[in-house]
């Protein structure tokens, strides 16, 4: 069952009066599948926020329709937010109210019980870690603590569809690392996860499909492995030799499958002895330079970011 | 939809006086401010004092509900943090209704204190109770929904706060608190009579010193006037962040 569907969104900015008008999302169709993880990836300006934005009630589409869970974006937008949570890019709870009072504070604008608030709010707070900073101002938590607890304040009143906008940008990697075990959780509860993310690795590990959007434009949608088969005309094998001196060399040799790109690999070992032979599996950034024509590392450079390990 | 926005208007204002308002030293100000400005006047030109009691009231309440109302709203726009309530299940009147409930509430705490006092001082013989109440909650909401509109009319935290001074101190002087509008030169009467804080203080003086009544119910018109439109423009500009 689709939970989210997009019919031609489009979103038109007027910049100024003497510039044409952005087009920062133009004419994209995709649908959401219940209980995945739907990957949304681009270079920064492609697009991926804005489309939040219109699915999530912030920025109104100028043409094109869009359905959450069955609901029309255009006329059931306060039914859809009930049932939403949405981490934006910047984690923006309130830094004068305590990690607890902001996750209360969260659930009772949707009508979450009081007695309900308070057991749910502590049980928030020791998934996410953050027991001991149950008191503390959110403004004196540390970066990573701040993300974690947005997250729980999204996840609150239970919403079956949450948005999440580059969730782990400008964490270290332990609590980054954290994030990424929370958000895989989400998908065992049955929680759909939209996640943009400029990191193509975490992309890999996380989405069960993925969304590429360059220009306003979506370019790519399928699963990981199908972006990549897509992405591999031919199979390439790794071939690590070592001559008599013990001088190691790799070579890579394509075929039009792996039986062919093997035998053309050992007719190349010119008496060498073969230390290793691995098929080469394109990665998802293979696929992105693929497919956007751009450098994968154009993602981590917008974006100040490190690549993951 | 009504449930959900009356729980959101409650919770936001709640939530506002808890992280903005009700600090001690937002408390201490709102309460001395006024003070500070009368009791300056009535030093300079000594005499009735009491005369001085409808505008101590106005200028609290106008200080009261409209000095953080003023910035809130920037100054969560400037964190990020009001689209959280953007994505609540709470159309867009109601949460400007939590934001002005807020600053009402302050505001009223606020004069409640310093009402206390004036009637401690000068005897509560001759007030209209019932035209004191209206008269005060109406202003509270001229006043509250006046700070929201600056609060959404501009973008930065200094922006709203410049321009809610620009308003309120000339508006304090030609408003009637320390000097009748009936006694200033016709030019200054006419932008006085487009001023909220005038009909709050001919209001407040009708009730507290006795006045014509049927001007005071054009007062309370006025002011509930004043408070739909400002209420109105406040919303319709809200709405245009969502463009």
């Amino acid at each position: 069952m689709n939970i989210v569907k997009v019919s031609q969104l489009t979103k038109v900015y007027q910049i100024g009066k003497d510039k044409p008008p952005l087009r920062a999302v133009d004419g994209i169709d995709f649908a959401v599948r219940e209980g995945e993880v739907f990957g949304f990836l681009g270079p920064n300006g492609a697009g991926k926020t804005t489309t939040i934005r219109m699915l999530t009630g912030l920025a109104r589409p100028t043409a094109g329709n869009a359905s959450v869970m069955g609901l029309d974006l255009a006329t059931d937008g306060t039914r859809i937010k009930k049932k939403i949570g949405v981490v934006p890019e910047a984690s923006n709870l309130y830094d004068e109210l305590s990690a607890f009072d902001n996750l209360v504070f969260a659930m009772q604008l949707y009508g979450v019980t009081r007695a309900e608030c308070q057991a749910h709010a502590e049980e928030l707070l020791a998934r996410f870690r953050l027991s001991e900073k149950r008191d503390a101002l959110f403004a004196k938590l540390s970066r990573g603590m701040k993300r974690a607890l947005t997250i729980a304040a999204a996840l609150a009143h239970r919403p079956p569809l949450i948005f999440l906008d580059e969730p782990t940008t400008g964490l270290d990697v332990m609590s980054a690392r954290n994030l990424r075990q929370m958000i895989a959780g989400l998908r065992k509860e049955g929680v759909t996860v939209f996640l943009t993310t400029h990191y193509l690795e975490e992309a890999e590990r996380l989405c069960d499909r993925i969304a590429i959007i360059v220009k306003g434009r979506l370019v790519a949608l399928d699963t990981v492995e199908n972006l990549k088969s897509a992405a591999q005309s031919k199979t390439v094998v790794e071939m690590t030799l070592a001559d008599a001196n013990n001088q190691v060399e790799t070579k890579r040799v394509e075929g039009e499958n792996v039986e062919a790109a093997a035998r053309a690999a050992l007719a190349q070992t010119d008496g060498r002895r073969v230390l290793a032979i691995n098929t080469l599996r394109p990665t998802l950034e293979d696929v992105f330079v693929k497919l956007t024509g751009l450098s994968a590392d154009v993602m981590l450079a917008e974006k100040g970011g490190k690549s993951l390990s | 939809m009504l449930a959900d926005d009356l729980r959101g208007i409650f919770y936001i204002g709640l939530k506002d006086l808890r992280a903005y308002y009700l600090k001690p030293p937002n408390i201490s100000w709102g309460i001395l401010f006024p003070f500070a400005f009368v009791l300056a006047f009535a030093i300079r030109n000594p005499g009735d004092l009491r005369a001085l009691v409808p505008g101590l009231i106005a200028l609290t309440l106008l200080f009261g509900t409209s000095s953080m109302e003023a910035i809130v709203i920037a100054f969560e726009r400037r964190i990020g943090s009001l689209e959280r309530l953007f994505l609540a299940p709470v159309s867009l009147p109601a949460l400007l209704a939590g934001k002005l409930l807020g600053g009402m509430v302050f505001g009223l705490t606020v004069t409640l204190v310093v009402l206390v006092i004036a009637l401690g001082v000068f005897g509560a013989a001759s007030v209209n109770w019932l035209l004191l109440a209206l008269a005060i909650l109406l202003s509270a909401a001229a006043f509250s929904a006046l700070g929201a509109f600056v609060s959404v009319a501009v973008k930065e935290v200094f922006e709203a706060q410049t321009l809610a001074n620009f308003i309120r101190f000339p508006m304090m002087f030609l408003g009637g608190v320390f000097v009748p509008v009936d006694s200033m030169p016709f030019a200054l009467q006419v932008i006085a009579r487009v001023l909220p804080l005038t009909y709050a203080v001919e209001a407040l003086r009708a009730a507290l010193v006795g006045g014509v009544q049927v001007d005071a119910v054009f007062d309370l018109l006025a002011l509930g006037l004043f408070a739909a439109v400002f209420f109105g423009l406040a919303v319709n500009r809200l709405a245009r962040l969502l463009d």
